[in-house]
């Protein structure tokens, strides 16, 4: 059938099985907002904000595990996505961003709300296309949603000229894509797969070391599963909280910076790391020189570039988490000498409990303020088994990583790599979008949740009834800790000052606000905002100078903890 | 260590840009880039020669891997390659060193390719080494401008990239 681009661009998107999208309009996609006013297969949820938009579908992908999509409008709409785009990015999370640009004509020329988003995004997207030809469209916004989602996900970009989306052509959505400099390895090599197996087997002090791929491939079944059979410990990074329940007696938390004592003292003193998912980030790795000096590593992961980049590996194993460790279950499975293995743990899990029992995650609650970590707990008590949390950035992001428990994946929505302030409630937003049942509650600090608090209008216009919960220092309390700790308490720009009455700004968006200033309100409001129809904003005063710990400050070795400060 | 490497690509739109950006965003070293079509119109070769350890290079294979539009990567330092560069040389040539410059070019088998009453124009092809060589001869007797390619590499033997 013929139709226009902007049309064809629809229709793709259908094809994709996309239901919703996030996209703020503008004279380069007026066209394409003309044809999606009579589009009912999409829903179109307006942001506020381009960048809150593209968070949200991030969010949306986070929490489904489908390819996230956004729109904007060229120039300004374009730029305003970056951050949203770079966040994804970081994170490895499937989006397609669709970009109006002006007319093929004016491209070079410094036309009105022209910009080079294809220059821009190159660094921060793992692929973008320019359409130059109505004919090509079909077959771009197919390699993108395959590019996006394939492999290691990430976002893809396609800019879309205003003729482009006018113009006529056929539709044929094409039935497969081939691109010959794409080809990810999925499944993994049996030769390495029994080796990490038999390297394994061998181990005396073995340490499961799980990140977000496991969450993306879908995995979590599988590791537990791996993890449990070989009666091994497993600490996850910040993007792998999830993939493994953490009320296992197995589990140690997580690791690196704002890491578990005994997580990191596990990783320092094993002789073996078996790396799913996971990509040594200078959080998780501390001092390098001095990071796991014991132990060989089992590096698994379906992008080449990310093993051996900050750390050395002894057993690389290219591809997809879920294909290598259903390998390697059967491979465990006809293997005679689990039992002996997992006997020989018992000196290794004695040393880890000794270490829980040490220094446990902890805080103490007085009577007089709320201790953040409380109101976090709290929130673990009083939400749905299945709530979706998305944080912000900052300590309340900590807080929530280390008290919250989480058990099941794709539970935790937080931007870790690029560790974006503003990205909490947007993604919350995504994540209501797609599941308007599920309880979905968006931790933010003070400072974050005004980068992005414009789309309290977006939750009420909509009915998404996200339950936001500010932990509420006055402080820009992640920066404020550094300066504490490491310039002699000058706390230069980091004091909010201005106090701000989160109530009164809930109900001038008409969403419903509680606010809980001492330890025996917390519980009372923490219920309220919870049965509240709606969007509903829930502050607490918290303990303003609260650190958390605890921490291995920048440059030092893994095992080298801040405790108590 | 130096390594020279050839990159295959889609013949697209950008695809210098994916490459080059790829070099300074992550702080590799480019020495020596060159580009244009091959026999397949669809697509193009680079040549680069960069720098770096073991860790670093092995970096660099696998990000040039991972761009979409790269379609293959050869280090030719393993293999064993040809290299070839050219280089336009222009040279002060007055009385005395006329004679010099054209015994020097006789020597490496190059070419004068354009001459005034007190310059040549010379053109040398050879491996990086031997530019280097004339070069250091021609030196001493007034380099007025400079123009190097930068090495274009083959492998040895019968079989083409594709096998
Ligand atoms: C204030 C702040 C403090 C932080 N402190 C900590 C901290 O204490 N501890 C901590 O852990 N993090 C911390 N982070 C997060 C940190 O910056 C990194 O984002 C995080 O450690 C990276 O997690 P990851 O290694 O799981 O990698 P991800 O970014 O999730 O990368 C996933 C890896 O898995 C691979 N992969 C993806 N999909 C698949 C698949 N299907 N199959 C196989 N492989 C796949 C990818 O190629 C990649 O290598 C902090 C962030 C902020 C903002
Ligand atoms: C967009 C952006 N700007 C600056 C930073 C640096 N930064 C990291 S945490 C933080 C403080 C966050 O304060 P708040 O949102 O109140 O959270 P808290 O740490 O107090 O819980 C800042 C400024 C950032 N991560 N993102
Ligand atoms: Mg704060």
């Amino acid at each position: 059938m013929k139709m226009n681009g902007a049309r064809i661009l629809l229709e793709c998107l259908k094809m994709e099985g996309v239901d919703t999208v996030f996209g703020y309009p503008g004279g380069t996609v007026i066209n394409l907002y003309d044809e999606l006013f009579t589009f009912k297969e999409i829903r179109h949820i307006l942001p506020r904000h381009e960048q809150a938009g593209v968070h949200a579908a991030d969010g949306y992908a986070r929490a489904t595990g489908k390819v996230g999509v956004a729109i904007a409008t060229s120039g300004p709409g374009a730029t305003n996505t970056v951050t949203g785009i770079a966040t994804a990015y970081m994170d490895s999370i499937p989006l397609v961003v669709i970009t109006g640009q002006v007319p093929t004509a004016l491209i070079g020329n410094d036309a009105f709300q022209e910009v080079d988003i294809i220059g821009i995004t190159r660094p921060c997207t793992k692929h973008n296309f320019l359409v130059r030809d109505v004919k090509e469209l079909a077959a771009i916004v197919k390699k993108a949603f395959y590019i996006a989602r394939s492999g290691r996900p990430g976002p893809v970009l396609i800019d879309l000229p205003k003729d482009v989306q006018i113009a006529i052509s056929e539709f044929k959505y094409p039935d497969s894509v081939d691109i010959r400099g794409y080809k990810p390895t999925i499944e993994g090599h049996p030769k390495q797969v029994e080796k990490a197996v038999s390297l394994l087997l061998g181990a005396k002090r073995p340490v499961i070391y799980v990140g977000g791929g496991v969450i993306s491939s879908d995995a979590a079944a599988e590791l537990t599963e791996l993890a449990r059979s070989l009666g091994t410990p497993v600490t996850t990074t910040l993007m792998g909280l999830g993939a493994f329940p953490e009320n296992d007696p197995l589990s140690l938390g997580l690791l690196g910076m704002h890491g578990t004592y005994y997580a990191n003292m596990a990783m320092t003193n094993s002789d073996l790391i078996v790396a799913v998912g996971a990509r040594f980030d200078d959080r998780v790795t501390g001092k390098i020189a001095t990071f796991a000096p014991h132990a060989k590593i089992i590096h698994i992961d379906v992008d080449p570039t990310s093993i051996k980049k900050n750390v050395r590996v002894d057993l690389p194993i290219v591809g997809d988490v879920k294909d290598v460790l259903t390998r390697m279950l059967k491979v465990v499975e006809e293997q005679d000498r689990v039992e002996e293995f997992r006997a020989g743990l018992a000196p290794w899990l004695d040393e880890i409990a000794g270490w829980k029992a040490k220094h446990p995650i902890t805080y103490k609650q007085p009577a007089s303020t709320i201790k953040p970590q409380y109101v976090i707990q709290k929130l673990r008590e009083l939400s749905d088994a299945d709530a979706i949390i998305a944080t912000d950035v900052g300590q309340h992001q900590m807080w929530t990583a280390q008290f919250f428990g989480f058990t099941r994946p794709r539970t935790l929505l937080s931007s870790g790599g690029l560790g974006t302030m503003g990205y909490g409630l947007p993604a919350a937003m995504g994540a209501q979008a797609a599941f308007p049942k599920r309880q979905v509650i968006a931790v933010c600090g003070d400072g974050g949740f005004q980068m992005n608090l414009q789309e309290l209008a977006t939750l009420v216009q909509n009915r998404l009834p996200v339950k936001i919960v500010i932990l509420n220092n006055n402080f820009l309390g992640m920066v404020r800790q550094w300066q504490e700790l490491f310039f002699e308490k000058r706390y230069s720009s980091t004091c909010l000052e201005l106090p701000i009455d989160f109530i009164k700004l809930a109900e001038a968006y008409g969403a419903k606000g509680f606010q809980a200033t001492k330890p025996d309100e917390v519980e009372k409001v923490i219920r309220e905002g919870f049965k509240a129809s709606g969007p509903v904003i829930m502050e607490f005063k918290v303990a303003r100078e609260e650190k958390v710990l605890p921490m291995v400050p920048a440059g030092a070795s893994l095992n080298e903890m801040v405790l108590n400060a | 260590m130096q390594h020279t490497i050839a990159v295959l690509v889609e013949n697209e739109f950008g695809v210098l840009s994916r490459v080059a950006g790829l070099f300074s965003g992550r702080g590799f070293n480019i020495d020596s880039l060159s580009v244009a079509p091959t026999n397949d119109e669809s697509i193009s070769r680079m040549t680069i020669v960069t720098r770096g350890d073991e860790q670093i290079l092995e970096q660099i294979n696998k990000q040039l891997n991972k761009l979409i539009d790269v379609i293959k990567v050869i280090d030719y330092t393993d293999e064993s390659a040809i290299e070839r560069e050219m280089a336009l040389i222009k040279v002060t040539a007055e009385e005395e060193s006329r004679a010099e410059v054209l015994r020097i070019v006789d020597i490496f088998r190059a070419k004068i390719i354009d001459v005034t009453p007190k310059s040549y124009t010379i053109e040398a092809t050879g491996a990086p080494a031997k530019i280097d060589a004339i070069l250091e001869l021609l030196r001493p007797l007034g380099l007025k401008e400079l123009v190097r390619t930068g090495p274009v590499a083959i492998g040895r033997g019968a079989k083409g990239w594709k096998g």
